[in-house]
């Protein structure tokens, strides 16, 4: 589906929209914010449940449908201890249960993840004048597998096998972990991507050595 | 003994086996049981329908309208007999409100009422269900008793 070539330039370009990112949300939690090195991840359905870390564990989620030149689904996932975290930070108060937000808590917890992805989807429609639309963003607390699987069922339409550019931003010492997790509608919206920066290839074995770029 | 059904898979087994799926937020897990035979299987399906599928080389146990019959002949291949099964099931949420129009977003409602089709269509008659609303649930179904645990985030543990 993908050449490992195409898939390093994926990687790149998960790169600079979650610098991007990284800085928008230093700004508003006033802390410095890491990023792990983005990841394409290509998961059989079956096994998408393996591959998270705690299925079974009580997360924050934050949707984003993308429309445009991509069409894709975005989700953020924060940790039940981070999410409590980041509130102390942005609200300077202690939340004891997630499932008794007030609209305030929910709010801004929303506000953080438009802010995040906005920020990544920005960097990228810059970088690839591809013309991307981000919706409002929607808000579920519940079980890592039951908010990640979502996405994941549109994605079902078109295979098998999902496909997810993933990262992570976390703060340095305060506890601040974010999941993203980037999954087109189907598997010719990432070649957009790649076409869009110049990366086309006259076919994909990636051991003919016949790259163009 | 414990058998794990991932996303899009169906698995059939004999008692004393519990088959469980996690995290269902729109997919629908469905349980089937002869209690003759004590033979129970559990599709968890993510889409209603086979004909949205964009390609013709698909995963079968995706879609209600695919998974159920194997999942029947499955439990056949064991020694279920089709005409003694119930049905219970479990999942079908809307995990995200939405303030634009996405009709994605109805999915879970959409795989219910798909299942309830399909079962139907085959005689097997749904003896008890925990589904819709905006929360996930995990699930497990014993091949011994027939009963179906649902576990969900801060709401407790069901038995239906």
């Amino acid at each position: 589906m993908y050449s490992n070539f195409e898939l390093d330039v994926l990687k790149e370009i998960g790169n600079i929209g979650a610098g991007n990112a990284a800085t928008a949300l230093s700004v508003i939690i006033s802390k410095k914010v890491l990023i792990k090195i983005p990841e394409v991840l290509i998961v059989p359905l079956g096994e998408v449940i393996n591959m998270i870390k705690n299925p079974e564990s009580f997360v924050t989620g934050i949707f984003f449908r993308i429309e445009g030149d991509l069409k894709s689904n975005c989700i953020l996932i924060i940790p039940e201890k981070e999410t409590k975290n980041l509130l102390a930070l942005l609200l300077k108060e202690e939340v004891k249960d997630l499932l008794g937000l007030s609209e305030i808590e929910k709010s801004a917890l929303m506000e953080v993840g438009n802010i995040l992805v906005s920020s990544f989807i920005s960097a990228l429609s810059d970088f690839t004048k591809l013309n991307l639309k981000i919706s409002v963003p929607s808000l579920a607390l519940d079980m890592a597998a039951a908010i990640l699987s979502f996405p994941l069922t549109i994605y079902g339409i078109m295979g098998d096998t999902a496909l997810l550019l993933s990262t992570e931003f976390f703060g340095d010492s305060d506890g601040v972990v974010i999941d993203f997790y980037l999954i087109p509608d189907d598997d010719k919206s990432f070649k957009k991507l790649l076409k869009a920066i110049g990366v086309d290839f006259i076919d994909d074995d990636d051991t003919s050595g016949n790259r163009r770029i | 003994m414990m058998i794990r059904v991932g996303i899009g898979e169906y698995k059939a087994a004999k008692s004393p086996a519990v088959i469980s799926t996690l995290g269902l937020g729109s997919c629908v897990g469905v349980c089937l049981w002869d209690g003759g035979t004590r033979i129970g299987g559990l599709a968890h399906i993510m889409l209603p329908d086979s004909t949205i599928s964009s390609t013709n080389n698909f995963n079968p146990g995706k879609f209600a309208d695919t998974a159920l019959p194997l999942l029947v002949s499955q439990m056949e291949d064991l020694g279920a007999n089709k005409k003694r099964m119930v049905a219970k099931m479990a999942g079908g949420a809307q995990m995200f409100e939405t303030k634009f129009e996405l009709e994605m977003m109805k999915i879970g409602k959409r795989n219910v009422d798909a299942v309830r089709k399909i079962l139907s269509q085959l005689n097997i008659k749904i003896v008890a269900e925990d589904v819709e609303g905006n929360y996930g649930r995990s699930i497990e179904f014993s091949c011994e008793t027939g009963l179906l645990t649902v576990k969900s985030v801060g709401r407790g543990v069901k038995i239906i």
